[in-house]
């Protein structure tokens, strides 16, 4: 298959495009968090992650099980530490997340009240 | 596969420097053709609609108020009705009303467009006399309004309005960006654009004042967001962490009322604002991107935009909101797939393709693009076909 993409002068980036689902969306390349955008994933789960904002690729493995619709932490962050999605800040770190975990409202909590 | 291949590089489509319009005497251009039967007021709706019901070719816009109101509101409701009767998507408007002298200031507003317009008051003559009377001047304006033309009109003369609803995470991820997308690429065209829903900006408020253009702008942004906070402080019980995001929306996913309103705010891209609008104020500014003071009610938010003489609206929508607009064609799309497949109805444009990243933001603009110059040359919305009109006062407090 690769050998017809090469006759055909496709890159193995868009290759990767290609044959890769997107598991998680990350809007903004500063966002600390990522979407999942399938039904869930599952613990130890390989994600494929799509980052909108310049079209580019990068992975996470995933430490919780987490549903659609729900945010996952894209590094380690500590208490008091800044979400960002959209490249903007959403709300604060109130219980410290480890990379690949849940990101939601048992952990964040909003800067505005 | 390869078709898919086609489809990713296809993103950078030439957009076309013309729509199919309706030249108006002003000078502007509408997207639609409508012969309205306008109401003055409440109890005037039964002799409009009797008006509509004779004359093929024209439609009444019934509401709710009109009576005893005053100051600040009064003014609102006459902005609103006046407004609704530039619309370069009216061609002619007939308005009947109680009193003859709220009629006449409507009349008169209207007539400075040089569009047809004409008065009928009932008080002393009844409804039959007068559906009577105005019935004859509906069906000369209806036969005259038939002949008009659809004629090639510069793509500057769209005047586009967005507000979503509905929202889920979808909205943030796929429709509003899209909008955004399309902002980004038709500003530069001239056209103009105006976005509102005051309400559901707070938590972004302070980057949203940093979009606006100028220094004013983005103090009058911070002004009118400050106005609506304080009246939301006066009126609520609890500072609305319970209701804001609400449980549906933490359901799906949203954590913090921040998150809620930076995915409303995508709707305008990489935009700022030139200026920010009062309720139904028409802008003055020429082409680019407005902000309006409106509520986030979907019914109120169109009525108020419409008012200021935006002549299709774009709707992006998460879990399916079914809204349309009396004089203004309503666009609805959505990146839930299955809002697309279980509303297909209520759907104007799928881009739930971007989750599966089957498609990018900039080819989902682009067909946004395709899709909303489609309407503007004449085809029909889904809210259209199913018939939906909706035309809501704003409501300022209540009436005396």
């Amino acid at each position: 298959m690769r050998l017809i993409y090469k006759i055909l002068q496709i890159s193995n980036k868009q290759i990767d495009t290609i044959n890769m689902a997107t598991d998680i969306i990350i809007h903004d390349k500063k966002d600390n968090v990522g979407v999942v955008v399938i039904e869930k994933i599952t613990p130890k789960q390989d994600c494929a992650c799509w980052i909108m904002e310049d079209d580019s690729s990068t992975k996470i493995q995933s430490l919780d099980e987490i549903p659609l619709g729900h945010k996952i932490a894209m590094i380690d962050l500590n208490e008091g530490d800044t979400i960002l999605k959209y490249g903007h800040d959403i709300g604060k770190v109130v219980k410290s997340i480890k990379k690949g975990e849940h990101v939601h409202v048992h952990n964040v909590k909003t800067k505005k009240w | 596969m390869f078709t898919m291949l086609k489809q990713r590089s296809g993103s950078n489509m030439e957009i076309p420097k013309s729509f199919l319009g309706y030249k108006r005497e002003n000078g502007r251009a509408g997207t639609r053709n409508h012969v309205i039967i306008l109401p003055v007021d409440d109890i005037s709706n039964a002799c409009a609609e009797a008006v509509a019901n004779n004359i093929k070719g024209t439609f009444a816009i019934p509401h709710a108020y009109g009576r005893l109101q005053f100051g600040a509101d009064l003014e609102l409701f006459f902005d609103t009705m006046i407004g609704t009767g530039k619309n370069p998507n009216v061609a002619a408007v007939i308005v009947i009303g109680i009193e003859p002298k709220w009629t006449k200031r409507i009349v008169d507003a209207i007539a400075t467009t040089g569009k047809p317009v004409e008065g009928f008051s009932i008080e002393g003559s009844g409804d039959i006399k007068t559906t009577m009377k105005a019935s004859q001047k509906a069906q000369e304006f209806s036969q005259w309004a038939s002949e008009k033309q659809r004629e090639e009109c510069p793509l500057s003369d769209l005047w586009i309005s967005v507000k979503c609803g509905e929202s889920d995470t979808t909205s943030g991820m796929a429709a509003n960006p899209a909008v955004g997308n399309l902002m980004d690429k038709l500003e530069p065209l001239g056209v103009h654009l105006c976005f509102g829903e005051t309400s559901e900006l707070t938590g972004a408020e302070k980057v949203c004042a940093t979009r606006g253009a100028t220094p004013e702008a983005s103090k009058k942004f911070m002004k009118t967001w400050s106005d609506y906070n304080d009246f939301i402080l006066k009126e609520a019980t609890d500072d609305l962490s319970e209701s804001q995001p609400t449980a549906g929306n933490i359901a799906g996913g949203l954590t913090t009322i921040e998150e809620k309103a930076f995915g409303n705010f995508q709707k305008i891209g990489s935009r700022k604002f030139i200026d920010v609008l009062t309720p139904a104020e028409e802008p003055k500014k020429g082409p680019g991107l407005y902000f309006m003071d409106t509520s986030s009610a979907a019914g109120e938010c169109l009525t108020l935009q419409a008012a200021a003489g935006f002549n299709i609206h774009l709707f992006p929508t998460g879990q399916g909101n079914i809204i349309g607009n009396a004089i203004e064609p309503v666009v609805k799309l959505t990146g839930n797939p299955s809002t697309a497949a279980n509303m297909k109805e209520h759907i104007d444009l799928d881009v739930s393709k971007i989750l599966s990243r089957e498609m990018n933001l900039s080819e989902a603009g682009d067909e946004l693009i395709k899709t909303t110059l489609r309407v503007a040359n004449g085809r029909l919305t889904c809210a259209e076909a199913l018939g939906h009109k909706e035309f809501v006062m704003t409501k300022l407090y209540r009436s005396a």
